[in-house]
């Protein structure tokens, strides 16, 4: 019971990470228009079932991501990009 | 008002070469007959689809851009729907964004035929 005051003892350091600032590499490259015919490219907005990854994982900023969206919903229209999938990557 | 739009068809795989090239010109004299300027053309060839539709897991995919009336894009979509060899299309209006990215693309297509 006396130990429950003590302080939580690591046996390791424990590992704070410094977390990277995220950002949107629209707004940093200034890129303007997202291209739906380029699936290439959109893949890097799609995790690996085809779903669109949120803008909290990817950082990019709410008018990008809309655009995003946007491309990635045209380009599935095409058969560029498919709506399910499994291992796209 | 012109604006300018770009569309991309899908036709069926099992046309031949000859007949898919038909289909295209159809579409660009179908634009041309409602006062269209077609300013660029793609041509993409025969390419996978994602998913398979209509059960053909292939496709001709063709692009064109051009400013025209709005009034044109229904005419245009009437007649894609009514025509049985396109299996998909998308018809977008380019913004400022996308008419700029839209003539770069067309530039650099330019100088790599050059250079051919």
């Amino acid at each position: 019971m006396a130990n429950n005051n003590e302080e939580i003892r690591y046996l390791n350091p424990p590992t704070v990470d410094i977390k990277k600032k995220k950002y949107c590499r629209f707004k940093k490259s200034g890129i303007k228009y997202i291209d739906y015919k380029d699936p290439e490219f959109l893949k890097k907005f799609v995790n690996e079932q085809g779903k669109i990854l949120p803008r909290r994982l990817t950082g990019t900023s709410l008018k990008y991501q809309r655009r995003v969206a946007q491309a990635i919903k045209r380009a599935r229209h095409l058969a560029l990009l498919p709506f399910v999938t499994d291992l796209l990557k | 008002m012109l604006n300018h739009y770009e569309t991309v068809f899908i036709l069926t795989p099992v046309l031949s070469e000859t007949q898919m090239k038909e289909t295209v010109e159809k579409f660009k004299s179908l634009l041309l007959e409602n006062g269209a300027v077609i300013t660029n053309e793609e041509n993409w060839g025969l390419r996978k689809l994602a998913y398979p539709i209509q059960k053909k897991t292939t496709g001709f995919y063709c692009l064109l851009q051009f400013d025209a009336e709005p009034n044109v894009i229904t005419t245009l979509e009437t007649n894609y729907r009514r025509d049985e060899r396109v299996i998909r299309y998308l018809t977008v209006r380019l913004d400022k964004y996308a008419y700029e990215y839209a003539e770069k693309r067309k530039n650099v297509k330019l100088k790599e035929g050059k250079e051919n």
